[in-house]
């Protein structure tokens, strides 16, 4: 559905701005003209997973902002010994620099696949999910560390036990979704690769066919947890 | 603006993206079926199974209050386990997958003329995930120290306390793991829902030519995708704080003399959490029933909604506010006095587009051709019921009323009238009024009519004494008042009455129930549109709707939903698919 079939079966030409969207809300099939069912669910959901994000992130705001005991200070508990000298939230900032890295190989398999380049597309997102399980690879050895050091969910050495319960809460959390990220990256990068898109092989599941735009889904759902994660490092390391 | 109305003689553009999964075995049509219909049926089986349990509990509950010391078997504990899977069960596992995963799921492909729901493979995973929360509650019946027994707020910190019935034991697990696998598998149905209401209609299908039915669980599914991740949140947290022992929820307490682990958490949190999505669930409830009386009252009354558009901006419009009143369940939590005056004044303002729907639904009656069938029947009653339980709303939602009310009788009255009792009877009145098009049989009449006369009265019998129950400060949530003084005299019995009552009204569902399975056979052949109804789903070529709902070609919609009594048309209802102008239509240009 490149474009949104009139009476006539004519596409015509549809008012811009304001006006447009009154006339798209109240026309007949469907109210975002030019989108596909699979990417309004996308995006639905998206705002479902918002508030999910929203309030596990507020929940440890509320308990950061109302202990009465020393909140750890992340700039130290995040520090790694590199060369003899402690360097401040460097893991963090290279999973960081990493998850966004995966955000800009997402958008070129998107941009490959619209061009029907298989290979390139495959290759794009084979890298995306790598670049993906190299950041769940790196919050597992943060994990390891700080459980090496003493962190529980119920208690750390530092201060408020509330830190290690919101860590591990919110950064497995969102590990969960990078890794069913890479899980579904994987499956859709075989579909590309096999050209199930070209000859409208049927999903093993739902048995219905899929298009190059399932590419441009994976990625709002990929973009998405890359955003989370920006608000995850501000609100929990830079805070 | 485009003009929305299709002109006569163009094939209806099939959309491309319907493709259906065709059955191939027994099992795949009827069973693992991704057929919106079926899966509806299996939803609202399901969800009637778990209701009857949730009702056994109900007089179980009402054996002990009613008569008190008599059966040793309710002991307090097993009373506050009652209590609390009564509630939830009725509110989520009954209630919400009834009017979303049955109604919704039933109604929604065939009143916006669609084949399916966008995603049937999704669709039917949410009921078996669905499933599986039910069965993981009731599994917790099973478990040692039996089901949590918390209240169905599940407030910490008693619900993870050891003095709480499960709450050391499997009980709170089990509940707050069904309410994750329940949220799991809705949110696969919602999203369903929402984009088939958005981009899966019909050609002429507008959104302000849904029928309210659809607009009702449409903003009720939006709703509840933005209100659930408060509840999912809140139950990972207390999970946490129940199995690894964080203090999310858990301020330092001390039990039985020894102090616990848990130290610096917040209850209050939980509370907010729990209500935030707590306060849209009561909307998500009653808009779907909002929805499908108004297509009751139109259908019965032959006579268009007063007001349409209003109809539908009060709908939305409550949906908007229901976020921002939460509070008003936390009065007595305390809170600034400005959050009091805020949340108070939210609240009331609800006043006015629910006032606007009751307006609109008597208005439409007003002057209208109305037949007392047995769907009508309910919607009346249940216009009668929402009133009540909506005025002592008024009560409850002012802080310095509310505050001396709390945690009586008065509100176990005042939420069962306006959220149990009312939207209840919209069940009935809807199962009533769209049976025969799922089965092709009218339900018995006299044995309607008992069950809705019973059913009517008995529930005013078992709740306006409590009203007044509570205003005398009787609390709710005792098993046992050992001091009777505080009542006064001619109030001691009104408990053992109530009770009686409880257990006629349970009589007659049973009576329902009954002609639910004998009617499947013995009921009298409905036809197509026994109630000469405008709506798609009544204008299927086959009755039931077979797999893909239309046929070989979609419908196309050339009106409203709701053309009755048209002057100088034919026939005193105008089915929406019908082409041509017939007389002054009511339909908002």
């Amino acid at each position: 559905m490149a474009e949104t079939l009139t009476h006539t079966g004519q596409t015509e030409p549809r008012p811009a701005g304001w006006r447009g969207i009154a006339a798209d809300w109240s026309s007949d099939q469907r109210a975002f003209k030019n989108v596909s069912w699979g990417k309004a669910m996308m995006w639905i959901f998206l705002l479902s997973d918002t508030f999910i994000f929203g309030c596990f992130l507020l929940s440890y705001m509320t308990a950061r902002i109302s202990t009465r005991v020393p909140w750890p200070n992340p700039s130290e508990v995040f520090a790694l010994r590199i060369g003899g000298s402690d360097i401040p939230l460097i893991l963090i900032a290279i999973m960081t620099f990493v998850l966004i890295s995966s955000s800009g190989t997402m958008a070129m398999a998107v941009n490959f696949g619209y061009r029907r380049d298989r290979r390139k597309t495959a290759i794009l997102m084979l890298l995306t999910a790598a670049l993906g399980a190299t950041f769940v690879g790196m919050q597992a050895f943060e994990w390891t560390k700080l459980i090496t050091e003493g962190v529980r969910p119920w208690g750390n050495p530092w201060g408020a036990a509330q830190f290690g319960s919101c860590f591990f809460m919110i950064t497995g959390f969102h590990g969960t979704h990078v890794t069913i990220g890479v899980i579904f990256l994987i499956i859709v990068a075989r579909k590309v690769w096999r050209g199930d898109y070209d000859v409208g092989r049927r999903g093993f599941f739902t048995s219905r066919t899929g298009r190059y735009e399932n590419v441009e889904i994976m990625g709002l759902y990929w973009h998405f947890v890359d955003l989370v994660w920006v608000f995850i490092f501000a609100f929990f390391y830079l805070w | 603006m485009v003009d929305i109305t299709p002109a006569d003689g163009i094939p209806p553009a099939e959309i491309a993206e319907v493709e259906l999964y065709h059955p191939h075995s027994w099992w795949t049509k009827y069973v693992f079926s991704q057929d919106a219909k079926v899966i509806a049926i299996q939803y609202s089986a399901t969800a009637t199974g778990i209701g009857l349990v949730a009702l056994v509990l109900s007089w179980l509950m009402r054996l002990q209050l009613g008569f008190p010391g008599t059966f040793d078997f309710i002991t307090p504990e097993a009373y506050y386990q009652f209590i609390t899977m009564h509630g939830m069960i009725m509110v989520i596992y009954l209630l919400t997958a009834l009017f979303l995963g049955g109604f919704g799921n039933y109604l929604i492909p065939l009143m916006v003329g669609a084949r399916d729901m966008v995603f049937p493979y999704v669709n039917m995973l949410s009921y078996w995930v669905y499933l599986l929360a039910v069965l993981v509650l009731v599994s917790s019946f099973f478990a040692p120290g039996g089901p949590t027994g918390a209240g169905w707020t599940l407030y910490p910190p008693q619900a993870i306390m050891s003095g709480t019935p499960g709450g050391q034991d499997w009980g709170i697990i089990l509940m707050l793991s069904s309410l994750i696998l329940f949220i799991i598998g809705f949110t696969m149905g919602g999203l369903n829902y929402v984009v088939t209401v958005l981009q899966g209609r019909t050609r002429g299908m507008t959104m302000m030519r849904l029928p309210l039915t659809v607009w009702g669980i449409f903003t009720a599914t939006v709703m509840a995708l933005l209100a659930f991740p408060a509840l999912f949140v809140a139950c990972v947290m207390m999970l946490l704080d129940r199995v690894l022992g964080t203090s999310f929820f858990m301020p330092a307490i001390s039990e039985m003399g020894a102090q616990l682990q848990h130290n610096g958490g917040s209850p209050i949190l939980f509370q907010h959490l729990f209500w935030f999505f707590g306060h849209p669930e009561v909307y998500i409830v009653a808009l779907p029933a909002f929805g499908i009386v108004s297509d009751l009252i139109s259908t019965h009354a032959r006579k268009n909604i007063f007001g349409y558009r209003m109809m539908v901006w009060a709908i939305v419009g409550i949906g908007a506010l229901s976020f921002v009143v939460w509070a008003h369940h936390m009065y007595v939590s305390g809170m600034h006095p400005y959050f009091g005056f805020f949340f108070a004044t939210t609240t009331l303002i609800i006043a006015i587009p629910t006032a606007i729907k009751v307006y609109n639904w008597v208005l439409t009656l007003w002057r209208g051709d109305i037949h007392l069938t047995i769907p009508m029947l309910f919607a009346l009653a249940f216009i009668v019921t929402f009133v009540n339980g909506g005025l002592t709303g008024l009560f409850l939602g002012n802080v310095v009323v509310d505050v001396p009310l709390s945690d009586t009788m008065f509100v176990v009255a005042h939420f069962h009238m306006v959220m149990g009792v009312a939207p209840i009877l919209v069940v009935f009145g809807a199962i009533y009024h769209w049976y025969p098009k799922a089965t092709g049989r009218m339900l018995n009449e006299t044995l309607g009519r008992f069950h809705f006369w019973v059913t009517f009265l008995g529930a005013y019998l078992i709740f306006f004494p409590m009203h007044y129950l509570g205003l005398m400060g009787i609390p709710r949530r005792y098993a046992e008042l050992t001091d009777m003084t505080i009542m006064t005299e001619s109030a001691h019995h009104l408990n053992s009455f109530i009770s009686i009552m409880a257990f006629i009204v349970g009589f007659a569902q049973m009576v329902f129930l009954f002609n639910l399975i004998w009617s499947i056979r013995h009921g009298r052949e409905a036809g197509g549109n026994p109630w000469r109804a405008t709506t798609l789903e009544w204008q299927t070529p086959q009755t039931p709707p077979a797999h893909g709902n239309f046929g070989k070609d979609l419908p196309i919609v050339y009106r409203w939903a709701y053309d009755y009594s048209v002057p100088g048309a034919k026939e005193d209802f105008i089915p929406q698919n019908m082409p041509g102008s017939f007389g002054p239509s009511r339909e908002p240009a």
